[in-house]
């Protein structure tokens, strides 16, 4: 066995397994957090949610699925086919491929890349061309005005992501996720860097278009943005790839600032769950904040979204990765890399 | 295979599965529903009115200009990366140089600030 899976085509079946491995749960878990997000926020206005389809409505997903599988697929007639069709494909698969170098547990990821920091930011800074290739293609007004905003939205708070990147990546010495989450064994990043945390929660929020700075979509002035004339599982796709995208933005922040799957005290009852069940714990508690604030911010303005992106964000961001790099300097605590 | 490039094979096979998946839902829905297009039904959407004039119109230069700054920026987070991963190695001299570089960036940082470029209303 061992020396099949040594040769080519055993080592390809074997990634190919591994990648599914990752997919199959993935695409599982998205699905139901629609299914958790209405729930959650049912509970939030106290109502039901949904609580028909199966037993406390647990078979949703599926039946929303099968409604938008057997739905139309239409291409308005002013739209380039072509793009139209390759819009959503992109944001669904950068959404699923970032995640061949997120590490579940020591080592376990399916891509051990030494700048898997690097790749995560260069996948989810392409995640812009879904988005704007949509807005062209359709031709529709809303759609395009939903692109526009959508993309100066996504490139703004991308820039703060970078800063806090950075700075993460200054206490740790290495673009390897694995060493980042090892070099949280004392203390995690939450607590040395809590400002940063935050700018980069609150970014994620922006770069996935969520709530509170859902322009994008704002369905009460430009309907549903960018996808407007998207139907069938066209829309699924992006609907699909957007989850997706807060998973991964939960993912990230549980890797640079909340430990990864290290156990939050590296003692007894603590360590007895293993590691990526505490991964998937910190996961899912970021994205019961997403549905959270969702459920409890209104929605920002847009001027107000640009000023908080770049008169606040940045320069907040840059002077605390300034004086991240000073003090590690001062105290001679730069890692020996 | 060079080791290096042996770390990335996965990514690959990561992105023809993904591929894959993606192409065969937007395929099989086509497949699946019954397609019925009728001129209004494939007119764009405009609350309910006749579409007039193309989408592709003018739009605010102040995006234009979010781009711009945007590239300025990011440029200066991919000259960060190799930084802050070797700044043990670069030591104090490293450091106040990229303190200058940023300064410098600062200065016209500030400069857009006051110039107003950073306003939407």
């Amino acid at each position: 066995m061992t020396e099949f899976l040594a040769t080519p085509i055993g080592t390809l079946i074997l990634l190919v397994l591994e990648t599914l491995a990752i997919l199959v749960p993935l695409l599982v878990f998205v699905a139901y957090a629609t299914w958790a997000e209405r729930k959650v926020l049912g509970a939030m206005h106290l109502r039901k949610g949904p609580n028909v389809v199966g037993l406390f409505g647990l078979l949703q997903p599926f039946a929303d699925a099968l409604k938008m599988l057997m739905k139309e697929t239409i291409i308005p007639a002013g739209a380039n086919r072509a793009l139209f069709l390759l819009a959503p494909v992109i944001t669904f698969v950068l959404a699923m491929i970032a995640w061949a170098v997120v590490p579940v547990n020591d080592g376990w990821a399916v891509a051990k890349i030494n700048v898997g920091v690097l790749y995560l930011f260069a996948i989810s800074s392409l995640g812009v061309y879904g988005v704007i290739i949509a807005g062209w293609a359709s031709n529709s007004k809303y759609a395009f005005l939903g692109a526009m905003r959508s993309a100066a939205q996504m490139v703004s708070y991308e820039v703060s992501i970078g800063f806090v990147m950075v700075s993460v990546l200054l206490c740790v010495g290495s673009l390897n996720l694995n060493d980042i989450v090892l070099a949280q064994r004392h203390v995690w990043f939450v607590i040395p860097l809590l400002p940063m945390f935050l700018v980069f929660f609150i970014s994620g929020l922006a770069e996935t278009n969520r709530s509170p700075f859902d322009l994008p979509e704002g369905e009460s002035e430009i309907v549903a943005g960018f996808f407007v004339e998207y139907s069938s599982l066209a829309f699924g796709l992006f609907f699909l790839g957007e989850y997706a995208n807060m998973f991964l933005m939960s993912a990230m922040t549980t890797i640079l600032f909340l430990g990864g799957w290290l156990a939050p005290f590296g003692v007894e009852p603590f360590t007895w769950l293993p590691g990526p069940i505490w991964f998937l714990l910190k996961v899912f508690a970021c994205m019961f904040v997403f549905i959270w604030v969702r459920g409890t911010l209104p929605r920002y303005r847009y001027d107000q979204l640009m000023r908080l992106g770049w008169k606040v964000f940045l320069p907040l961001s840059l002077f605390w990765l300034v004086l991240t790099a000073g003090v590690l300097m001062a105290t001679g605590w730069v890692p020996r890399t | 295979m060079q080791p290096l490039l042996a770390n990335y094979l996965p990514i690959v096979v990561f992105l023809a599965i993904a591929m894959v998946i993606a192409l065969a839902m937007l395929f099989g829905a086509i497949l699946a529903a019954r397609q019925k297009p009728y001129a209004e039904k494939l007119s764009a959407y405009e609350c309910g009115f006749e579409p007039f004039d193309d989408a592709r119109r003018r739009f605010d230069v102040r995006y234009y200009l979010v781009a711009i700054l945007f590239i300025i920026f990011d440029l200066e987070v991919a000259f960060l990366f190799p930084w802050a991963v070797s700044l043990s190695h670069i030591g104090w001299f490293g450091f106040l140089s990229m303190v200058g570089f940023l300064g410098v960036l600062t200065v016209g940082f500030i400069y857009e600030w006051r110039k107003g470029a950073l306003e939407w209303e």
